[in-house]
């Protein structure tokens, strides 16, 4: 009775789960991907786990939307997307995703051909793009509304690049 | 947000996760608020704003609440003017929090109606709600939030509902509701449990819960963020939302109850509502013990709902947080470890020193005990391992409940003396590098006073008080802890070395605060 599959009255969210270590910009990556799905009219929920990150600690944060999204939280094994900025923290986060769930991580992107390293989060939002119904200005403008204009250039085009690079690991069924 | 929107006229608290972003965006949004040394002190200036008629928030990790305890307790018996709200921000999981204590206990302890978000939108609206009732009973009104309720952003649409305008600032004697004597209180007592009666009924009527109908078959009575789980898991489910928690909808919940075969309560933390149903005489399921502890999800609302006694799975552990490299803790520690110290310490990122690879810190407790815990440990413990004895405290930490440690250390100390190690990096570091009175800026970052530590030590008459950068001169910080350890006299050692991540925002608030204003 109370199993049922979720949402199917209101359509199911689509649930991306990024994780990375502090400092490496998780947040700053869900804050865009809301604010392109906000911008798309949809409902948006995100949370997150950050009390001890910016020591360096497991950080991850939980973006959910769709026509009517109710908990902030993805459940576990059903995230459709698993965007993974620090290669050692795949195996932790695994659990969150679903069967056929994709997986994209930075171990997919050659940091070298980016213009600062430090834009891999940004990056990696590029390879996710692929896989979503979202305009690429949609991208630029949040991207533009969540950094400092002297950090703009360097983002758009590491977005671009990781567009370009390729769309993620499909989990095994 | 709403803070703002009503005019409220200012804004208090102690920083502490998840409560902290709150005051900085009702500043950044042109509010006035203020971090106060500690929670008590924080609600002892918002109860001043609401003596004067004004509108005042409060904010507060969980464990706030308990050094806030004693003004909370009686203020509820008061008559405010203006509106008070305390925001408390409980954190089960306890993602950074040293206990997970459910702070809708105290609304039933101390008499404080209580609202209960479970998202965004409701954190607005019940902030307004908040405001509304504190004015209508001219009462305190506690508004508990959670880590998934503060840590979560979701759409927020302003002007879904009326805000009464703020009245201007007055003062009005009212000797007998405000002067908590016998003779005074006495009366005070009845008149909130009055009060409190009042606003039972007008919960049942008209109080900010939701009734979603559903099944007749499984009806589930729940508050705050597990709401969003259950509609999630069970869109099928007839659903009781107490928005308003204390005092509770009895007959909202009685008449709930036997509209439906199975009545379950899905509750996150402490069975509150369980007990508040079955003290009312309504019959309840509750759920796993297991399920109080750690937060809930959708996946474990779902294993309620079905009775699923399986094992759950367990989460791979992520990566523990360490000491940033070049940290001015990390030479503290190590000198400690170097001299074998048993390390009395306290709460603040230097927490991390329990961890590896130092685990040189050997108790933490709450805010600023390490100095008492550390003398009763210098008082009962045989002298060789008395004088090995060191506190640990940070600079935020001193100045919230620290400084009536060293009173204590002045006036009963032990015969081997005691040494004291004040960790100063310039900012509350841990919370996300907020400031404190000892930075002598305010939470805009603007010039203030600025207590000095090294002052208030000698003034309280230690007798050996040091400042030294432990990153400058790790040797000369090893051989003065050695030192004090050495002579049975108070010392106090001032370790001074801005926080590396704070370090560039404190040179930028240092050069805009000497540019002369206009």
């Amino acid at each position: 009775m109370s199993s049922q599959p979720t949402n199917v009255a209101c359509g199911k969210p689509t649930n991306v789960v990024i994780a990375g270590l502090g400092g490496q910009g998780v947040i700053k990556a869900s804050d865009i991907l809301a604010d392109v799905a906000f911008s798309a009219g949809l409902d948006v929920k995100k949370s997150e786990l950050h009390g001890m990150s910016q020591r360096g600690g497991s950080v991850s944060s939980d973006v959910r939307f769709g026509e009517r999204v109710f908990s902030p939280m993805v459940p576990e094994g059903e995230a459709d997307f698993l965007v993974v900025i620090a290669p050692d923290q795949v195996p932790v986060n695994t659990w969150m995703m679903g069967q056929g769930g994709v997986l994209i991580d930075a171990s997919l992107i050659d940091e070298s051909s980016l213009p600062n390293k430090k834009s891999i989060n940004v990056a990696l939002l590029g390879m996710l793009s692929r896989h979503l119904p979202f305009p690429i200005e949609a991208w630029n403008d949040a991207i533009g509304r969540n950094l400092p204009e002297k950090l703009q250039e360097v983002n758009l085009r590491a977005f671009s690049i990781g567009r370009a690079n390729g769309q993620g690991v499909e989990r095994e069924g | 947000m709403a803070a703002y929107d009503c005019g409220v006229r200012l804004g208090t608290g102690y920083p502490g996760t998840p409560s902290t972003e709150i005051l900085e965006t009702f500043e950044a949004l042109g509010g006035r608020a203020q971090w106060s040394p500690n929670e008590k002190v924080a609600l002892e200036v918002a109860i001043g704003v609401a003596f004067a008629g004004a509108r005042a928030i409060v904010t507060m990790k969980h464990v706030g609440l308990n050094v806030a305890a004693d003004p909370l307790f009686t203020v509820a018996s008061t008559r405010l003017d203006g509106a008070l709200v305390v925001v408390s921000a409980d954190d089960p999981g306890m993602a950074s929090s040293q206990n997970e204590q459910d702070n809708r206990r105290y609304a039933l302890a101390a008499g404080v109606a209580m609202l209960e978000p479970s998202d965004s939108q409701e954190a607005y609206e019940f902030t307004v709600r908040a405001i509304e009732i504190s004015e209508r009973w001219q009462v305190p009104v506690l508004l508990r939030m959670t880590t998934r309720v503060c840590h979560s952003k979701s759409v927020v649409r302003r002007g879904t509902v009326a805000i009464p305008p703020p009245r201007a600032a007055h003062f009005e004697h009212d000797l007998p509701s405000r002067v908590m004597i016998p003779a005074y209180a006495r009366p005070a007592h009845p008149r909130l449990r009055k009060k409190l009666a009042e606003m039972a009924a007008w919960n049942d009527e008209a109080g900010p819960n939701q009734l979603i109908p559903g099944s007749t078959k499984l009806g589930i009575i729940t508050s705050g963020a597990a709401f969003l789980h259950v509609r999630e898991v069970a869109p099928e489910a007839s659903v009781l939302k107490i928005g308003m928690t204390y005092p509770l909808p009895a007959e909202r919940m009685r008449a709930f109850a036997a509209s439906v075969e199975r009545c379950i309560v899905i509750e996150e933390g402490d069975p509150y509502l369980v007990e508040g149903a079955r003290a009312a005489c309504i019959a309840v399921e509750d759920k796993p013990e297991i399920y109080r502890f750690g937060e809930l999800t959708s996946a474990r609302v779902r294993r309620i709902l079905d009775k699923d006694a399986s094992p759950e799975p367990k989460r791979v552990a992520g990566k523990m947080p360490a000491f940033c490299p070049g940290c001015p803790h990390r030479s503290v520690y190590t000198a400690l470890k170097n001299l074998d110290c048993i390390v009395s310490g306290d709460i603040g990122c230097y927490s991390l020193g329990a961890l590896p690879p130092f685990e040189a810190m050997d108790t933490m407790v709450c805010m600023g005990a390490s100095i008492g815990i550390g003398l009763g440990l210098r008082l009962s413990l045989p002298p060789e391992a008395a004088k090995r004895v060191v506190s640990v405290i940070g600079d935020s930490t001193f100045v919230h409940s620290g400084i009536t440690g060293l009173v204590e250390m002045i006036y009963n100390p032990p015969e081997s003396g005691h040494v004291v190690v004040i960790l100063d990096n310039g900012t509350t570091a841990m919370t996300g590098l907020q400031e404190h009175p000892g930075t002598g800026r305010t939470l805009a970052h603007a010039k203030t006073g600025k207590v000095v530590f090294e002052e208030l030590a000698r003034t309280l008459g230690i007798q050996n008080v040091y400042v030294i950068d432990p990153t400058a001169e790790p040797e000369k910080f090893q051989q003065t802890i050695q030192d004090c350890l050495d002579r049975p006299e108070l010392s106090v050692v001032i370790s001074r070395h801005n926080c590396l991540l704070a370090n560039r925002w404190i040179r930028e608030y240092e050069r805009c605060n000497e540019q002369p204003t206009d």
